[in-house]
């Protein structure tokens, strides 16, 4: 039950009054000012982060022209010829993460209305912390298991020779996927444990069902909660590293064919960095110009996401 | 029948009222939710059952009391790469959290969303959450380990992996404040509390749930991550860090570079590395856990 | 009431905190019961994911008599290594090949001088699955003719018509790797020419997996991956135009197994050498040991000739630190 705790110097306040307020707005002031720099820190990141991919990317593009790199077809800076064209990688990306999307995101709210709306207390108390741990299972583990379990699992029941390959984006996309699961659902759930159960009540009461109630009332109305669930589901999609370096491939390849191996950018960034290309030539500023292209397109993806998310919102009281 | 209180406590059981409509439609649909759950908790068995069969052989003491070792596989342990797991988690956590906890104060309560450079941080911290691990590593190698000179030690290891999880603190914290009832506020100010004193007694002890989640979620994600601390340098180590300034290796980082050699005991070492893993991390959300649930309130 | 809750939940988070340092900082043992060579100090290592295992190995056998020093080997791979190296934070870096000029003008810049010393062979094998059995010696242009640019082969058939029908598929690492630089300047002339359909991999297990897993499959790796797996793999000989040569210690050793033989290098830095007492032992432990560490890790140690430029390497290094 909730209650209201009166703060005994709220209430003398009355009495003491102006003096109590004038610390009271010193303390206040501070509070603004270390709040303020805690916020600053992500930004502080941020320009960090472009500060350290604008400089080798802007080298990169004096020697290779945007056009080519945005334009071309061809990713292969290591081979010679090298060639420099990131749309493979694009492709890549966006092919693993629409898989790991179409697994987490309705997977995870409908995991999230059966804790917050189904499962008894005690239910709701072990089933959401065990899908919690799915969150921490380290990502190296996630990528052996995609490749030395799930490929083989897929290709026992596959009626095609070839397909999957040892290296397709489904493997690393569902497991992507699965590991997702946790941030979706647990933050929807949160979400929709807020939601005021007078609505529930209301809505019982004329007459609506649990699906009912559930789908028209309370998803509506956690509906902010559930869009950052799923925001950062996607972000996680598109920013994962180790999963889709071991099971997606290493080869570039404009397929929407999920069965295929692709290259998403997140790999190649990964397998470059670790590797033994010569640091300060032009393969090795690959890194960053492909590593700036990926925080670019994420920042547009999530401004947009923010609007709409805004324009939908609903608050109650 | 079970009766309506009228005291704001929700009833315990749910009012059975007669349902109108189909009622092959609600099961189906309690069907397809428990189906999705049931996606994430048996992958989460088969899973398990695949990390215990590789690494059982290998999960004994031995493994806590013993260094990391390329000469003798058979008897290698993980003990540096757990304690350098145990330090950095420590101190992710204390940085993380409260930057996070209190950034989403400021975003919730502080900042006017009108403001453009408010709009801009809200942006800024949903991106930070795309950004890939690999690319916090350069970032924590160029601007923490060089820039501010601590060196690939567990104070850059922890800002590093800090950065990497702020975004998830931040946003769960914000849903979490988000989610508590105006009139909670105003009845608080109404009663003469200032700002901070609303928030400090009202608001955060009912969002500390929220906020417990998304300690759980990136702190879950922090243990995890290897291809950052790759980046800083961090591989091999025989000893266990003393200090702040120490060098070290997480039990990822051990994780990674045993599945790559090729000799058939490392690859049980790593199976038997995650399961210890994984145990630390249980350990670790329980707190939270215990926290959450200690303070849940529905409204 | 909910404020006591929550403080009541921060005392024992932080004592299980407390009691996790604690245990880990009284958990760290260094001495392994060596004689104790007292020297302390620390030594930073980074670089090559290749030469990795075999400093690692070193730095073990080093830390038996010299407890402790304290040595760190990281894998950041040859290029981040450098980048590290010639900035002045590492003492040695690794490197599974030669440093390129792009990164001797960043040591320039960086003020950093090093003493390049090969401590190791490796024979990149080429393996083929164990029911192949008619691919057992290839000359080298048949390999380039299989891996060069822009190859049609699919088939074994293509390679020599008196191969079977079978088809062939390739697996091998990352175009990012040294492995796949030297194999490339090998056997198709030029560092990273090669053909762009096979199967790459960062973690050679998996290329292990993948030619054991069909029968007309191929792929490349380094000798230890091969070695460990020598009962399920059949390791190709290699016709450069003296016959087929198979890959072993001694065919690397007395030079018949070429063009796939590599050398393995370390990259001591001489001003870390200068007021790093610690490091230099360990310099000079690793070359003296260095064909027991060799054949601990399972590389291929060095020829009687290579042996002797090692030794007169050391020598100028210990002269330039002074």
């Amino acid at each position: 039950m909730s209650t209201l705790t009166v703060d005994k110097h709220a209430a003398a306040a009355g009495a003491e009054g102006f003096l109590r307020q004038q610390r009271a707005r010193h303390g206040e002031k501070l509070v603004y000012v270390v709040l303020l720099v805690s916020a600053l820190v992500s930004v502080a990141t941020t320009i960090g982060i472009v500060f350290s991919l604008v400089v080798p990317a802007a080298q990169f593009f004096a020697e290779v022209p945007l056009r080519e790199f945005l334009f071309g077809t061809d990713w292969a800076p290591n081979f010679q010829p090298p060639s420099f064209g990131v749309i493979p990688l694009l492709v890549g990306t966006f092919l693993t993460t629409v898989i790991a999307c179409a697994i987490a995101l309705p997977v995870g709210l409908g995991a999230a209305i059966y804790l917050s709306e189904y499962a008894s207390d005690r239910a709701r108390k072990t089933l959401k912390p065990a899908l919690e741990v799915l969150a921490g299972i380290p990502t190296v583990v996630y990528g052996f298991f995609a490749l030395t379990f799930f490929t083989p699992l897929l290709k026992v029941f596959s009626p095609s020779e070839n397909l999957p390959g040892t290296f397709n984006a489904f493997s690393a996309g569902v497991i992507m996927g699965v590991m997702i699961i946790p941030t979706v659902a647990s933050l929807s759930e949160d979400a929709m444990a807020a939601v005021p159960s007078g609505l529930r009540q209301g809505a019982f009461a004329l007459g609506s069902n649990k699906r009912q109630v559930s789908t028209r009332v309370v998803v509506p109305a956690a509906l902010s909660g559930i869009a950052a669930a799923f925001i950062l589901g996607i972000s996680r999609a598109v920013g994962e590293t180790m999963i889709v370096t071991m099971a997606a491939g290493l080869q570039p390849n404009i397929t929407l064919n999920p069965f295929e191996f692709v290259e998403t950018m997140t790999a190649y960034i990964a397998s470059s960095a670790g590797g033994d290309i010569a640091t300060g030539s032009t393969v090795y500023k690959t890194i960053f110009a492909v590593g700036l292209l990926l925080f670019i397109i994420t920042f547009v993806m999530n401004m947009i996401s923010i609007r709409l998310v805004r324009k939908y919102r609903e608050v109650y009281e | 029948m079970s009766s309506i209180i009228v005291s704001g406590k929700p009833p315990t059981e749910r009012p059975a009222l007669q349902t109108t409509g189909e009622p092959l439609k609600e099961r189906a649909f309690k069907w397809l939710l428990w189906g999705c759950m049931a996606i994430g908790i048996v992958t989460l068995v088969t899973l398990l059952t695949y990390m215990l069969v590789k690494g059982l052989p290998r999960l004994s003491t031995q493994l806590v009391t013993n260094m990391p070792s390329q000469v003798n596989p058979d008897t290698a342990g993980a003990q540096s790469a757990i304690a350098g797991t145990l330090w950095v988690m420590t101190f992710t956590a204390l940085f993380a959290i409260p930057v996070g906890i209190l950034s989403a104060i400021y975003l919730e309560e502080y900042a006017d969303t009108e403001r453009w450079w408010n709009r801009l941080i809200e942006v800024n911290l949903l991106n930070l959450a795309a950004v890939p691990s690999i690319v916090f590593g350069i970032l924590g190698l160029a601007f923490i380990s060089r820039g501010l000179g601590f060196g690939p030690t567990i104070i850059t290891g922890a800002l590093t992996l800090g950065l990497l999880v702020l975004p998830v603190v931040v946003i769960a914290s914000r849903e979490a404040i988000r989610a508590v009832p105006r009139s909670i506020r105003m009845g608080s100010l109404a009663l003469g509390a200032t700002k901070w004193q609303t928030i400090w007694r009202q608001v955060l002890p009912a969002s500390v749930p929220g906020m417990a989640t998304g300690s759980i979620l990136a702190l879950s994600r922090a243990i995890g991550e290897a291809a950052p601390l790759i980046m800083l340098g961090v591989s091999f180590v025989t000893f266990t860090p003393d200090g702040l300034f120490s060098r070290f290796t997480t039990l990822p980082v051990q994780i990674y570079r045993w599945g790559s050699l090729p000799q058939a005991a490392f690859q049980e070492l790593a199976a038997a590395a995650s399961i210890v893993l994984l145990l630390l991390l249980l350990v670790m959300n329980s707190i939270a856990i215990l926290i959450r649930n200690k303070m849940q309130t529905r409204w | 009431m909910k404020r006591t809750l929550l403080r009541r939940a921060v005392v024992p988070a932080a004592t299980v905190a407390a009691l996790a340092l604690a245990l880990s900082a009284c958990g760290g043992n260094n001495d392994s019961g060596g004689s104790g060579g007292g020297l302390s100090g620390s030594v930073n290592i980074d670089g090559s994911s290749t030469v990795g295992p075999m400093t690692q190995t070193a730095a073990e056998l080093f830390n038996a008599d010299n407890p402790d020093v304290q040595i760190t080997v990281g894998e950041s791979g040859t290029g981040g290594g450098f980048e590290k190296f010639c900035a002045g934070e590492t003492d040695i870096n690794d490197a599974s090949r030669p440093i390129e000029d792009d990164e001797k003008a960043l040591c320039d810049k960086g003020g950093v001088t090093y003493q390049e010393m090969v401590v190791a062979n490796d024979a990149i094998t080429v393996v083929v699955n164990k029911d192949n059995t008619w691919a057992t010696c290839l000359t080298t242009e048949q390999l380039k003719k299989i891996w060069e640019p822009k190859s049609k082969v699919t088939n074994w058939n293509q390679v020599d018509p008196s191969f079977p029908d079978e088809q062939l598929s390739l697996y091998g690492p990352g175009t990012d790797s040294g492995t796949f630089d030297y194999f490339t300047s090998s056997i198709n002339g030029e560092e990273g020419a090669s053909r762009t359909d096979y199967s790459p991999s960062e973690n050679d297990n998996v290329t292990v997996q993948g030619v054991q897993g069909s029968k007309g499959a191929m792929g490349y790796f380094g000798y230890s991956y091969y070695e460990e797996n020598s009962d399920t793999l059949t390791a190709v000989e290699v016709d450069s135009g003296n016959g087929c040569v198979a890959p072993s210690a001694s065919t690397v050793q007395d030079g018949t197994y070429t063009p796939l033989a590599r050398p393995l290098f370390i990259y001591p830095s001489i001003e870390a050498g200068k007021s790093n007492d610690a490091m230099v032992a360990f310099v000079k432990y690793y070359v003296e040991n260095d064909e027991n560490i060799a054949t601990t890790a399972k590389f291929i140690p060095l020829s009687s000739d290579q042996k002797s430029t090692l030794d007169s390497e050391l020598s100028d290094f210990q002269s330039a630190i002074g």
